[in-house]
């Protein structure tokens, strides 16, 4: 028996959501006494697989056919299923980033397994199988039960505290069957942001709002994050504008996310945009209007105009930065 | 073309979200229900785009109680044929899925929409389960949509960090997110028109539920917040490095 942890890979590399859900997966199966089996698809770096031992796997299998080096939801599925037939798993694991949404939801209807999206904690076992996650984007929590037999999670990036060991996994190859005659979404091709850190999975975050006037603007923004390894997002009518591109947009409506560090400059802070982003564990807010809302949800406020505030910050982060080294 | 959209209620997003019963409930006290964002401004209004663009018929179909019928009526408006709900709790997304595969599976649709998530359950779910069981293609948080009438589609998706540009042929189950299409404001025609739609209300088929909300919890509110000269920013880094220890 196994609790089988699905380990998103792109362009190679092991996703850092990827490592976090292993490390869920792994806590899981210690719980109730089974194997903690991960699975990659597709081209994978050999150091990145042996990883994921440190991260509680103790079977990685790897499936290295080219032909998984494109993205069909389906053909995934297919593989995942007989991955978890092979092992016998009763749990699987997924990150709740866009691959594992679009895989998860297909494999709980093949397995009448139910699904909990975006979990947020270890499932709780004193009544039944109950998993915390949250809803109304971000505006309450839920305890879900699963009453089927077997149970897909998909774990929220950054939201569990990820344990490392200098374990090993024992890295197997699996040859699951899958045709390219299977593959019914062609990729034609494929835009990354190089560089740039996905949002959902950014530790930091510096955003902006309406307050920055204008796209010529978001240069201060761009350091600021540059100067932290940041990722950088936005408001929704900044989006709506075409000031950012739409991937950029959080919120109730947007992408919900959960960092370290929020860091809001010229947003007002509407009940939609806090809806997406309350889960962060610090939240900075920079607005010229002592009023705007988002203090209210702020752990740490200043109260000036952003495009004096932000330059300052980005060269005081600089130089913390700089004599740290 | 024969397009379905699915439509879900949700709670207009400025809603205070309570709980009663011992918060096992959502307190729908005063609520203001809205049509789903995603499957508003997304997934119908792009299914409407595609229809006047090449012809065909958009078909709206909700899972849920009576309670569901205005927003239904609101979906009408813009501009649908006809809807159809299935009469049932929608608690499960399983179920939901199921209920609507059962519809959909001899009415030769071309494309099935949904958005991209319930805005209140967030289960991201119902989508990629119908393709699931009916044995569809699955596109996931498409961002653009076109089709060339002769059967393929040509989207975008959003993967982390980037986008993908795809190809896939007819039918296939959506999920459709930002960038789809541009949000509609119902004109007074339209709403007019709605009201004599024909929306047909049809029993569940036998289903099973995967999951169920035993109880709910409302996040702890923030402690207070520490205010930062803005020519001491400094202070704001110090603090970031030494109390929240996040840089
Ligand atoms: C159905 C629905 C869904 C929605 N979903 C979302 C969502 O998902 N995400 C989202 O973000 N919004 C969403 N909204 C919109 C939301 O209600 C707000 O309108 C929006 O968040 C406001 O964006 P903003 O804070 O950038 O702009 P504004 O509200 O215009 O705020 C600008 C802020 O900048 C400050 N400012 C101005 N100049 C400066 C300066 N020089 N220095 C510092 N500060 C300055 C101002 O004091 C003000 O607080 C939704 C709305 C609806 C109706
Ligand atoms: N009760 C329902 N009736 C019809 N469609 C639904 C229902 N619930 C969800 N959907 C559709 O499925 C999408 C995803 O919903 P969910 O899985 O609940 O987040 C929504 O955006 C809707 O398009």
């Amino acid at each position: 028996m196994s609790v089988l942890i699905f380990a998103d890979q792109h362009e190679g590399r092991i996703r850092k959501a990827a490592f976090e859900a292993v490390n869920y997966g792994a806590k899981l199966a210690a719980q109730t006494g089974v194997t903690a089996t991960a699975v990659a698809l597709g081209t994978c770096s050999d150091e990145d697989l042996k990883l994921l031992g440190n991260y509680g796997a103790v079977k990685v299998l790897h499936d290295p056919n080219q032909l998984l080096d494109q993205f069909d939801p389906s053909v995934y599925a297919k593989a995942l299923l007989q991955a978890a037939d092979g092992e016998n798993a009763q749990i699987i694991i997924f990150s709740h980033n866009f691959n594992g949404k679009a895989i998860a939801p297909l494999i709980s209807a093949k397995l009448k397994a139910g699904w909990v999206a975006g979990a947020l904690a270890l499932p709780d076992n004193s009544d039944g199988f109950v998993v915390k996650k949250s809803v109304f984007s971000g505006k309450a929590f839920a305890r879900v039960k699963v009453l089927s037999d077997k149970k897909i999670i998909s774990v929220n990036p950054n939201s569990f505290p990820v344990e490392k060991s200098g374990n090993q996994a024992e890295v197997t190859a699996f040859n699951a069957n899958v045709q390219e005659s299977d593959f019914r979404i062609k990729v034609k091709s494929t835009e990354t942001l190089s560089g740039s850190v996905p949002l959902p999975e950014a530790d930091i975050i510096v955003s902006g709002g309406r307050g920055l006037k204008g796209p010529e603007n978001w240069g201060m923004i761009e350091d600021l994050a540059k100067a932290l390894g940041a990722a950088t997002a936005c408001s929704r009518p900044v989006a709506d504008a075409g000031w950012r591109p739409h991937h950029e947009h959080v919120g109730q409506t947007g992408i919900t996310v959960r960092p370290n560090l929020y860091i809001a400059v010229g947003i007002s802070g509407a009940i939609q945009h806090l809806a997406g982003v309350n889960g962060s564990k610090n939240i900075v807010v920079i607005n010229k209007d002592p009023e705007a809302p988002f203090f209210k949800a702020a752990d740490y406020g200043i109260v000036g105009d952003a495009f004096e505030v932000v330059p300052k910050l980005t060269a005081a982060v600089k130089a913390f930065k700089e004599k740290q080294h | 073309m024969k397009i379905l959209v699915c439509i879900s209620k949700t709670p207009d997003t400025t809603a205070k979200i309570t709980f009663t019963d011992n918060n096992t409930k959502f307190n729908e006290q005063g609520i203001q229900f809205i049509i789903n964002p995603s499957d508003e401004w997304y997934a119908l209004v792009r299914a409407l785009e595609l229809k006047e663009k090449s012809g065909g018929t958009v078909t709206l179909i909700s899972v849920g109680g009576a309670a569901y019928d205005p927003v239904i009526r609101k979906a009408l408006a813009l501009g649908a044929e006809d809807a159809v709900r299935i009469n049932a709790d929608s608690s499960d997304s399983y179920f939901v899925a199921l209920q609507i595969a059962g519809f959909a599976k001899d009415g030769g649709y071309d494309l099935i929409m949904t958005g991209k998530e319930t805005i209140d359950y967030n289960g991201a779910g119902v989508g990629g389960m119908i393709a699931g069981i009916m044995g569809l293609p699955f596109i996931s948080l498409a961002t653009k949509l076109e089709t060339d009438g002769k059967g393929e589609a040509e989207f975008h998706r959003e993967i982390e960090g980037g986008e993908e540009i795809c190809a896939v042929k007819l039918p296939v189950v959506i999920s459709c997110t930002k960038g789809m299409a541009e949000q509609r404001i119902p004109n007074m025609r339209g709403i007019m028109a709605a009201r004599t739609k024909p929306l047909k209300v049809v029993e569940p088929v036998e289903a099973e539920k995967l999951t169920e909300i035993i109880s709910f919890e409302l996040p702890e509110a923030k402690t207070g917040i520490k205010t930062i000269e803005a020519d001491n920013v400094e202070e704001l880094v110090r603090l970031l490095h030494e109390e929240a220890k996040v840089i």
